[in-house]
């Protein structure tokens, strides 16, 4: 239980956090720093949370930079950049006395120290002021002695892209006129630059992937065969749809945005009988609408792809924040028995991974799969290596059907009846919501009932057999069990590795349903469980209490609608232990 | 040759009441595909849940008997990943006006090529007797006892109002003539409506064979390409006109406007899954 040493008083990295309104241009100067960043040599992580309105109110972005990689937010605060009065008491929680604020100070209005860069009247003299953004940019690139040649070549990058060349040689003075602000800054000694880190730069990160949890979802249903998407947009769940409709050009999908989410789910059923790849991407609210239609597919036998993206409940709640707080509702949505199965991704490669199979699953199945994210998963990203495109063919489960072809033959063993879809062969098919004999035709017939109940809830022992094995860190002889699911992957890791205990160890679940059948054996081996849940009940740690008989006594739950801070849940961690002295 | 027999399901027996207006209604959808040389493979009825939305189980063609209400938002995708197919939603008034109201509109909106067969006897006839949104002022019920208080669904004026590039209203008693629009019904290239009177033997004892007889009449001297005269045809309430009141073959369908179908009319089955630009989208992703 004891710390193997002291914890370091210097950390392995920069936390730099903007804040400001809607429409200041926070996003535009963390889309540019972070890249610019990554190319110097730097591991990056950034992360936002914003308020549910297009203009005003006070959003905030957090990145770091390291020399390590970096994966999860912190509390902490290295240095502040606020745009308008409003952003220092919005983030004051998290100011203490070694935070560095810089600032134009005829905006703010403070007892605080702030160093005063004037970023408008510097704009202004480069002649518009838009570039306050990218001085911003240059000074913090500057501060973090990030690589000005390759800032600039991104410049000439992006606006290329956008085809905006007219926009490059201003920028680039703005980015030179910020650098230069930092070094200015240094020499005069109004920011000690022994407050910074001095971080090593690596060449191979250069080429790594900076993208969201939204984009890793989409990207993973495009490389899975996706070709269908139709969905009603919901924060934090859109930016699948908008990614997906982004190349729908390209990858021959059809993105339709539908009426409601009810519409939605039935023309993705609809798609997927027609011989698609097809998904919905929803939140809460949204799949409160398509519950029905999952048990359209339960009955049909109709495979599906549903991304939740998680947001805080109940009803509209806090429509652009985080938590993780439907399981529940993807383990019970749709009336009546029938098997699913339940994805969530830690990772951004998780993302990728997880995307991909539930087609797989869903198609090989013949079942609804979800997978369940959430805002902070969609709008976090970090340096990741390049995902591989499978090679290969696609596996596609759907069979060229005979003349005397029967949709819901009984007469298999695992229960998956061969899926033909329409005009495929010389059979038809034929679905039916009702209960139905083998050809799909409405029965009553109380054998039958019974034949195709046991045929359809079989698959769960199946489907159970291919499932995701939760994931062990740390030493393999623990006494204390950290648990956790979901987008809290790197969160858990880092706060565990901060406090660097030798008997604690942690587990991760990136399929939460059906529970992996091993998981009772790392439960097991625990003196005490500490399950660690972005909800009010600990929903997880319930459904793993009744799959394994084990119970879980600790729980260090949060619900304000953030995500966990690494040093916040470090000392939760450490109560926690210290509260139990590492028993149930 | 295609047989009307190929479409015929000989061993399931109907949950029709005898007399019901869907006998008639089926035969003539039997008969319009028939008369269309379509095969059973090719075509899809996609229906939601009351009397009418059984019928797929009684014609042999793909089915897919889906949700309440939900039948037009899986037979647009139908359509959209395979054109060749010949996609049919059907239901009753409760299904397609009632509980699936809001996917009537934006149907009418996509435009896909689809029929639209919606048997419409004014009454639901699975739950035993209530009011439909057809259901006229005045119809009394166990649960409308005072009589029916809200304005009825005017599917036909709804249609046109919002441009539907094909709308009809036949009576199930004349299966001639109703297997005739059901046909060119198909035959159109969009979303076409085809709103079915039939007389509920069982719980309508007001809008009954003889009740449609008299409060019925054919369109003559109608030009369905006119939209404001169809609309005006549309809201007669004295006696309710039949026909094809409304075709606008200007409009391009939901499929035909994708870009998936622009260059390539395949199926989705038949189509290659594009590595390589994949391979390039991850490449751009990683400056």
């Amino acid at each position: 239980m004891k710390p193997k040493k002291q914890r370091k008083s210097k950390e392995h990295d920069i936390s730099i956090v903007l804040c400001g309104g809607a429409g200041l241009g926070i996003q535009t100067v963390e889309q540019l720093l972070t890249r610019m960043l990554k190319r110097s040599g730097y591991y990056v992580f950034a992360t936002k949370e914003y308020m549910s309105r297009v203009r005003g109110g006070s959003n905030s972005t957090q990145i770091r930079v390291s020399d390590h990689p970096v994966g999860a937010p912190v509390k902490r605060i290295d240095l502040l950049i606020p745009l308008d009065k409003d952003a220092i008491p919005h983030v004051s929680d998290r100011l203490d006395n070694r935070t560095i604020i810089i600032g134009d100070e005829e905006k703010l209005d403070t007892k605080r120290k702030v160093i005063n860069v004037s970023f408008s009247k510097m704009a202004k003299e480069i002649g518009n002021i838009i570039y306050a953004n990218t001085i911003a940019v240059g000074l913090l690139l500057g501060l973090t002695e990030g690589d000005i040649k390759e800032g600039k070549q991104f410049l000439k990058d992006y606006f290329s892209q956008k085809k905006k060349e007219e926009f490059i040689p201003d920028n680039i003075k703005a980015l030179e006129k910020g650098y230069q602000e930092a070094g200015r800054l240094i020499k005069e000694k109004l920011v000690d630059s022994h407050r910074f880190l001095h971080m090593k730069k690596f060449k191979e990160i250069r080429d790594d992937l900076l993208i969201n949890g939204a984009e890793a979802v989409g990207l993973g249903a495009i490389s899975a065969g996706c070709n269908f998407i139709s969905s009603y947009p919901m924060s934090p769940s859109t930016g699948v749809l908008v990614f997906l409709s982004q190349y729908a050009n390209d990858f021959d999908i059809i993105s339709e945005q539908t009426e409601d989410e009810i519409a939605a789910i039935n023309m993705a059923i609809g798609a997927w009988y027609a011989g698609a790849r097809a998904m919905v991407t929803t939140s809460g609210g949204g799949l409160a609408l398509m519950t029905e239609g999952i048990s359209l597919a339960g009955i049909m036998e109709s495979p599906m792809v549903i991304h939740l993206s998680q947001r805080p409940g109940p009803a509209t709640g806090l429509p652009t924040r985080t938590e993780q707080g439907d399981l529940q509702l993807a383990l019970y949505a749709g009336h009546g028995e029938f098997p699913r199965i339940i994805l969530a991704p830690g990772q951004i490669e998780d993302a990728y991974q997880v995307t991909q199979k539930a087609f797989q699953w869903a198609d090989k199945y013949q079942v609804p799969v979800f997978i369940l994210t959430d805002q902070y998963t969609m709008d976090t990203y970090y340096n990741i290596k390049k995902f591989s495109v499978p090679q290969g063919k696609i596996d596609s489960f759907i069979i060229k059907t005979d003349a005397d072809y029967k949709r819901y033959n009984l007469d298999v063993n695992n229960g998956i009846s061969p899926r033909g879809i329409p005009n495929n062969g010389a059979g038809l098919v034929r679905l039916d919501s009702d209960e139905h004999d083998e050809n799909g035709l409405i029965t009553e017939d109380m054998e039958i009932r019974i034949k195709m109940m046991e045929k359809r809830n079989s698959k769960l022992h199946e489907l159970k057999k291919e499932a995701f094995a939760p994931m062990l860190l740390g030493p393999e002889d623990y006494r204390i069990l950290c648990v956790g699911w979901g987008s809290t992957y790197h969160i858990i890791k880092e706060a565990l590795t901060k406090l660097n205990y030798t008997d604690v160890a942690f587990l991760h679940f990136k399929q939460v349903y059906p529970v992996p059948e091993e998981s009772i054996n790392f439960l097991k081996k625990a003196k005490q469980i500490i399950s660690i849940e972005n909800n009010y009940n600990g929903q997880f740690s319930q459904l793993l209490e009744t799959s394994t008989g084990i119970g879980i006594a600790t729980k260090i739950l949060k619900y304000n609608g953030l995500p966990f801070y690494v040093d916040e849940l470090a000392e939760e961690i450490n109560s926690a232990i210290s509260e139990k002295g590492g028993q149930k | 040759m295609i047989k009307m027999k190929q479409f015929e399901q000989e061993q399931v027996k109907t949950a029709w009441c005898p007399g019901c207006g869907n006998f008639m209604i089926l035969k003539a959808l039997q008969q319009a595909l028939k008369d269309l040389s379509l095969k059973p493979q090719e075509v899809v009825i996609v229906s939601g849940i009351g009397q009418a939305a059984k019928t797929p189980h009684y014609i042999n063609v793909n089915m897919f008997n889906g949700l309440h209400g939900r039948a037009l938002p899986p037979a647009t995708a139908i359509k959209a990943c395979n054109p060749e197919l010949t996609v049919i939603a059907e239901g009753g008034d409760g299904d397609m006006y009632g509980e699936g109201g809001n996917h009537f509109l934006h149907t009418i909106r996509r435009n896909p090529d689809i029929t639209h067969l919606v048997h419409n006897n004014m009454v639901y006839g699975l739950t035993k007797g209530q009011a439909s949104p057809t259901s006229e002022f005045g119809f009394k019920t166990t649960v409308q006892t005072d009589g029916v208080i809200s304005e009825p669904v005017n599917p036909l004026a709804l249609a046109i109002a919002m441009d539907a590039s094909f709308v009809a209203r036949v009576f199930c008693g004349d299966t001639k003539k109703t297997a005739d629009i059901i046909k060119k019904a198909i035959q159109h290239p969009g979303y076409a409506l085809v709103d079915i009177f039939q007389p509920c033997v069982t719980f309508n004892k007001v809008n009954t064979f003889k009740w449609f007889k008299e409060h019925t009449y054919d369109l003559e001297e109608h030009d369905s390409n006119d939209r404001k005269q169809a609309f005006a045809r549309a809201i007669e309430r004295e006696k309710l006109p039949l026909g094809i009141f409304y075709e606008n073959k200007d409009k391009k369908s939901f499929e035909q406007q994708l870009s998936v179908h622009r260059d390539l009319k395949t199926p989705f089955i038949l189509r290659q899954f594009k590595r390589k630009k994949l391979e390039e989208l991850l490449e751009s992703k990683q400056s």
